[in-house]
C-alpha cells in the first residue's frame, strides 16, 4: 500500500537554514546538509529545500548545498526557490536535486511547466502553488506571497496538472507560519480537483494538524517546517502519530 | 570490479550515480559513461533511466552502437545489467508512453500506463510503497519482505512470462516492481532512493 509523506522543508537563505513567520522574521537555525541528514536518518520520506536568497551574487551557494545533501541523504530531495528557467532546473538536477519546484515563474510563463516536463519528466517538475483566499476563491501569490496574480487558485491547479506537473506543493498564505493548521478546505477541493498528488504545506503546529492534511485535505503528503526544525517533535514521532491514528505511513 | 552507468542523456542520473559511489567506496570505480569501450569492459553495467519510454529509447538509440553494445554484454556475454526505472521497461518489446515504441526486446512484454480505475488512484504514483518479494532474487538479499521503497511511475512493465517477476507493488493491481532473468536484472522503485535498504540492493548487485 502507498503511503503518506512527511516532508520537512528547510527554508535556506544564503546557504543557512531559516524559516520565516508569515515569511517575515528570519531566525538562522543551522547547516542545511546537516539537517537534512538528521531528517533522513531520522525517517523523512523526502526532504524539502526552499532558496529563499534574495541577493543575485549568492544565488550560486544553493547548487552547492544540493550537491553535498545529494552525496549523504538517500531520499528524493525536491529543491525549490526563485526557478527561473529550464537552464535553472538542468543546474538543480544536475547537482543531486530529484525534483524541482516551480513557482513564481509558472504563473508568469507556464511553458516553462510544459517544457520542463518534457525534457525532464513530469517526475521531477512540482508546481508550487502560494494561494490566499478572497472571498470564496482563491487566488494565487508570487514573489513569496508580495504579488497576487488575480488567478483563481482551482483554475490553476488543473491547468498545471494539464501542463505536465507531476506534483502539485500547495501552501495557504493565510496559514503559513500561523501553527493553526492547513487550509483544509483549500486542500480537499483541489485535491479532489486534480489527478496528480498534492502536497499540502502551510501552517503546521501541531501532529493533528498531519493527519487532518491527510484525512480531510485528501493530501498525499504532508509538509512542515518549524514543528520538525525548532525540536519540537521529531519526524518519527509524527510518524508514530499518524500511524496511530490509522493513516498509513513508512515506519 | 568496474561498474559503468551508462550516461545517454536519460535524464537526471546524478542520485544513481551519487549512491553507486557511496555504497562502491573503494573497492568498486564507478564509471559514467556512454563509451562503447568503456561498457564492453565492464563487469556490470547499471542502465538507469527517467522521464518516458519514448524519450529513453530515443536517447538510447541516438548514441550509434550502444544497443548493440548493451546487447553483446547482457544478452550474448550474460554479463550483469541493473536497469532503474524506464531502464527496466526498455527491457520490454513495447512502450506505449505518448506513441507506440519499439523497445530492446530482452524479456517479453509491454509497458501500459497503470490503470487509474477512473481517478481512484492517483498518477504518478509517488511516494513509499512495500514490495512484495515472490522470489528469491539475488539483489534481494537481506531485504525483508515488505520493504518500502520509493517509486515514481505512471507507467508498469507486464512481462509475458510471469516466472521473471521477483517483486510487485499494491498501487491499484499488483505491480511488477522487479524482475530478474538470468543475468538481467531490473527495478521499477528506486533504489539510490530508497534509503539504506535500497542501499542494500546496490551493494547486493555489486556484490553479484
Amino acid at each position: 500500500m502507498l503511503k503518506n509523506r512527511i516532508i520537512p522543508c528547510l527554508d535556506v537563505k544564503n546557504g543557512r537554514v531559516v524559516k520565516g513567520i508569515n515569511f517575515v522574521d528570519l531566525k538562522d537555525a543551522g547547516d542545511p546538509v546537516e539537517q537534512a541528514k538528521i531528517y533522513s536518518d531520522g525517517g523523512a520520506d523526502e526532504i524539502c529545500f526552499l532558496d529563499i536568497t534574495a541577493s543575485n551574487e549568492n544565488r550560486d551557494i544553493i547548487y552547492d548545498v544540493v550537491e553535498k545533501t545529494s552525496k549523504k541523504c538517500f531520499v528524493p530531495l525536491t529543491v525549490g526557490g526563485g526557478v527561473r528557467s529550464i537552464e535553472d532546473i538542468n543546474k538543480l538536477l544536475n547537482c543531486g536535486a530529484d525534483k524541482v519546484s516551480i513557482n513564481t515563474a509558472a504563473v508568469e510563463n507556464s511553458k516553462i511547466v510544459i517544457d520542463s516536463s518534457k525534457k525532464f519528466g513530469s517526475q521531477c517538475i512540482v508546481v508550487a502553488i502560494d494561494a490566499k483566499k478572497n472571498g470564496d476563491k482563491w487566488e494565487v501569490f508570487t514573489y513569496g506571497g508580495r504579488n497576487n496574480s488575480g488567478i483563481d487558485a482551482l483554475d490553476y491547479a488543473k491547468k498545471m496538472e494539464e501542463y505536465g506537473a507531476g506534483e502539485l506543493l500547495i501552501t495557504s498564505m493565510d496559514r503559513d507560519g500561523t501553527q493553526v493548521g492547513y487550509d483544509i478546505e483549500l486542500m480537499s477541493k483541489i485535491s479532489s480537483k486534480v489527478n496528480i498528488p498534492v502536497i499540502a504545506s502551510g501552517g503546521v503546529g501541531n501532529l493533528d494538524h498531519l493527519v487532518d492534511g491527510i484525512k480531510l485535505g485528501k493530501a498525499s503528503a504532508v509538509l512542515a517546517a518549524s514543528i520538525f526544525h525548532y525540536g519540537k517533535h521529531s519526524v518519527k514521532e509524527a510518524k508514530e502519530y499518524l500511524d496511530s491514528k490509522g493513516i498509513p505511513v513508512r515506519i | 570490479m568496474n561498474i559503468t552507468i551508462v550516461d545517454y542523456s536519460s535524464g537526471n542520473i546524478s542520485s544513481v550515480i551519487n549512491s553507486f559511489k557511496e555504497v562502491a567506496k573503494d573497492k568498486v570505480n564507478i564509471e559514467v559513461t556512454s563509451e562503447l569501450n568503456k561498457i564492453k569492459l565492464s563487469d556490470k553495467v547499471v542502465l538507469p533511466g527517467q522521464g518516458s519510454f519514448k524519450s529513453c529509447v530515443g536517447a538510447l538509440k541516438k548514441i550509434k552502437g550502444l544497443e548493440d553494445t548493451l546487447n553483446e554484454f547482457a544478452i550474448n556475454n550474460k554479463k550483469p545489467l541493473l536497469g532503474i526505472c524506464v531502464g527496466l521497461q526498455m527491457f520490454a518489446d513495447i512502450g506505449y508512453e505518448e506513441t507506440e515504441t519499439k523497445g530492446l526486446g530482452w524479456i517479453s512484454g509491454n509497458v501500459s500506463k497503470i490503470n487509474n480505475q477512473n481517478g481512484n488512484y492517483k498518477l504518478p504514483h509517488i511516494g513509499w510503497n512495500q514490495i512484495n518479494i515472490l522470489k528469491d532474487s539475488k539483489i534481494f538479499k537481506d531485504i525483508e519482505n515488505n520493504s518500502h521503497m520509493y517509486f515514481v511511475h505512471s507507467y508498469e512493465f507486464i512481462p509475458k512470462d510471469k516466472n521473471v517477476v521477483s517483486a510487485t507493488t499494491d498501487y491499484s493491481s499488483n505491480i511488477v516492481c522487479s524482475v530478474e532473468k538470468e543475468n538481467i536484472f531490473g527495478t521499477q522503485f528506486h533504489p539510490e532512493k530508497s534509503d539504506k535498504i535500497g542501499l542494500k540492493i546496490i551493494d547486493n548487485f555489486m556484490n553479484l
